[in-house]
């Protein structure tokens, strides 16, 4: 995790992003949640050992980028400082699994370094593509599309009220944070003897914070229930968007692309 | 708590219990999204019946405050290294198993997506080991009978420090188990397992420190705060949902790590059978309809014959020239698709590369 400054401006970044205009951000938020959905199950389902058939799936953050004008160095930049778990445990595969598989003139590859780069275009394709929908879609609408599609209210509430809070909590931490570094003088006496009453003390506050916020929210009538505006339209656009791209990622899945073009660029050559 | 192996606090290399998307397979993720699922539609309907709707808000800020809490470091003596709060621990204590896995696993969506932590089909993983563990298991079974409906603070410390070990050691167990049943990663089971738990029973030593000292600050401030959802629990609890929810994870459990040892020899009618009839199972009538539902069956099957994977059949004897015929042609054909897989891959990411900047280069165009 980032630190806590840092955190906040991906946060505040990725949400300045999504209130933009273009004609993916115009779509409903559901055709945007169920695509992504679709994309990271057709992603996952693939075998251990295959790299060209994903390679081709790079089309969806591409196009999805280009055509809602996100940053594509941004969204790089933020993937580069992903957790390493999923390479750590990657890194053993080469270590375990020695079989040769695939032969670049003398040089043999075996089945271990196929699968370790197999699961470095998988996350790199799933990441990313979770970046990009924040990114198109703002984490506002993706709990009301949630909502619309059978997520319990008092989840979406909850995720909403996080959400909100976030900004709030986050910048108290940052200042009682810094006031203890400040007076740490490098690594020293940043340990749990001064963590632990540091953090009491937030969450003392924030329990207090929770109370004046209850008493506001139920002298303005809040009964329990968020009314959101019906503002969402699932149209023509909205089922294009989703039935095009999920028969382009089950042609990709069924179909290795890169190896029917390779054939196709190799065969025109011979 | 997750520690960090370096001290920075801008740290990119920590090591977390969060799966990713890229290490496990549809099947795992789908069952485990079924369970979150579940769980969460409980849980919340749980909290709309019995809380009053103070909790919301509560809830909220408080899952703001566990996010804001792990951005924040502490040094660990002697390791050289530096962690940060879990939190799911604390939550449970301070709002009760139901209130406090919605706040858990609303934590990690935010994660998720802002963050690309874990993955959005990883999510239903990371809920239930992040999530069910702590406030089901642990809470309930571990830090409410130990600590009491008053705990005191020697209580309290002794409760957090079992709960967080236990939960923290269930996770990672979680973890290892769905690497390994979705069998993208070559890390054998007990390999892994060993690698993850004594790692994170020292993380849920300093976890259940951390959160006893917090709560025992928070205790000797606001007791209200900590007792309320103890004394709460103790006149409002129903123990059956508590043991129906333990029941399904303990089976999940059992599942993922009893099966492995299942034997594979027939059991008693299969072996009756055999005894009578000389083979494993009987041949029907080889109707139509059979023919049609078997069909059906084996195209839905998941888990033909309880296997992700099938095992290997021992193959047939060959001569030695037969086989080193068919090696050939073997590495004859995987060579042509190889070469044919590596040009097109090359060519088709070129390709979405391109077509990316063509988009992006019409989409900034002014327009006629």
């Amino acid at each position: 995790m980032p630190s806590i400054a840092a955190a906040v401006l991906e946060i505040k970044q990725l949400d300045e992003l999504a209130r933009c205009d273009s004609p993916i951000h115009r779509l409903d938020a559901r055709a945007k949640v169920l695509v992504a959905i679709i994309f990271c199950g057709t992603v996952m389902s693939f075998g251990t050992h295959d790299l060209s058939a994903l390679l081709p799936f790079f089309i969806f953050p591409a196009v999805m980028i280009a055509r809602s004008n996100l940053p594509p160095l941004f969204i790089l930049k933020k993937m580069a400082f992903l957790c390493p778990f999923v390479f750590i445990v990657a890194l053993f595969n080469p270590a375990l699994d020695r079989t040769i598989v695939v032969h670049l003139g003398s040089v043999g590859i075996s089945g271990g370094w196929m699968s370790f780069f197999s699961i470095v275009v998988r996350f790199f394709l799933t990441a990313g593509t979770a970046l990009v929908l924040v990114g198109v879609t703002g984490f506002v609408a993706i709990c009301q599309a949630l909502e619309q599609m059978g997520v319990p209210q008092v989840f979406a509430a909850q995720l909403l009220f996080l959400y909100r809070y976030i900004f709030v909590l986050a910048e108290e931490g940052k200042r009682m944070s810094s006031a203890r570094e400040l007076r740490a003088y490098g690594s020293a006496g940043l340990g749990i003897a001064s963590f632990s009453p540091m953090i009491g003390y937030l969450l003392l506050r924030t329990w207090s914070r929770a109370e004046r916020i209850h008493m506001a929210m139920r002298a303005r009538g809040f009964d329990g229930a968020f009314q959101a505006p019906a503002t969402s339209h699932f149209g023509k656009a909205e089922m294009m968007h989703l039935i095009g791209w999920t028969m382009l990622f089950a042609f990709m899945r069924a179909e290795n692309m890169s190896r029917l073009l390779g054939t196709l660029i190799l065969g025109s050559l011979s | 708590m997750l520690p960090h192996p370096y001290p920075d606090e801008t740290a990119k290399g920590a090591f977390a219990v969060h799966m990713a998307d890229a290490l496990i397979s549809p099947s795992v993720g789908c069952t485990m999204w079924a369970a979150s699922a579940c769980a969460i539609a409980i849980c919340s309907r749980r909290v709309r019946e019995e809380m009053d709707d103070r909790q919301i808000p509560l809830m909220g800020v408080l899952g703001a405050f566990v996010f804001s809490a792990q951005m924040i470091n502490f040094t660990i003596p002697a390791t050289g290294s530096s962690g940060h709060l879990g939190g799911g621990m604390i939550l449970s204590i301070l709002l009760g198993p139901y209130a406090a896995f919605l706040t858990i696993a609303s934590v990690l969506v935010v994660q998720a997506l802002f963050f690309a932590d874990g993955g959005l089909l990883a999510l239903g993983c990371n809920i239930f080991n992040l999530g069910i563990f702590p406030a089901f298991i642990a809470y309930p079974f571990v830090y409410r009978p130990i600590a009491g409906s008053k705990p005191t603070r020697g209580r309290s410390t002794i409760a957090a420090l079992a709960s967080a070990i236990i939960g923290l050691q269930m996770g990672a167990f979680g973890v290892v188990l769905e690497t390994t049943a979705s069998g993208v990663s070559a890390l054998p089971f007990y390999p892994f397992a060993a690698l993850m738990q004594p790692i994170h029973f020292g993380i849920g030593i300093v976890e259940g420190l951390v959160t006893a000292t917090i709560v025992s600050f928070v205790y000797n401030a606001r007791p209200d705060i900590v007792c309320g959802r103890q004394a709460q629990a103790a006149t409002h609890g129903t123990p059956l949902k508590n043991v129906l929810l333990t029941v399904l994870a303990i089976a999940i459990l059992t599942g993922g790590v009893v099966s492995w040892f299942a034997s594979e020899k027939p059991d008693g009618l299969e072996w009756s059978i055999k005894r009578i009839t000389g083979t494993r199972e009987i041949v029907g009538n080889n109707t139509r309809l059979h023919a049609f539902l078997a069909g059906v069956q084996k195209y839905v099957a998941a888990l033909p014959d309880y296997f992700i994977k099938k095992p290997a059949h021992p193959a047939a004897p060959q001569s030695a020239a037969a086989r080193a015929k068919e090696n050939a042609q073997k590495t004859g054909s995987k060579l042509g698709t190889s070469v044919a897989g590596i040009v097109g891959g090359a060519l088709t990411l070129t390709l979405a590369l391109f077509i990316g900047l063509v988009l992006k280069k019409r989409s900034a165009a002014p327009s006629a």
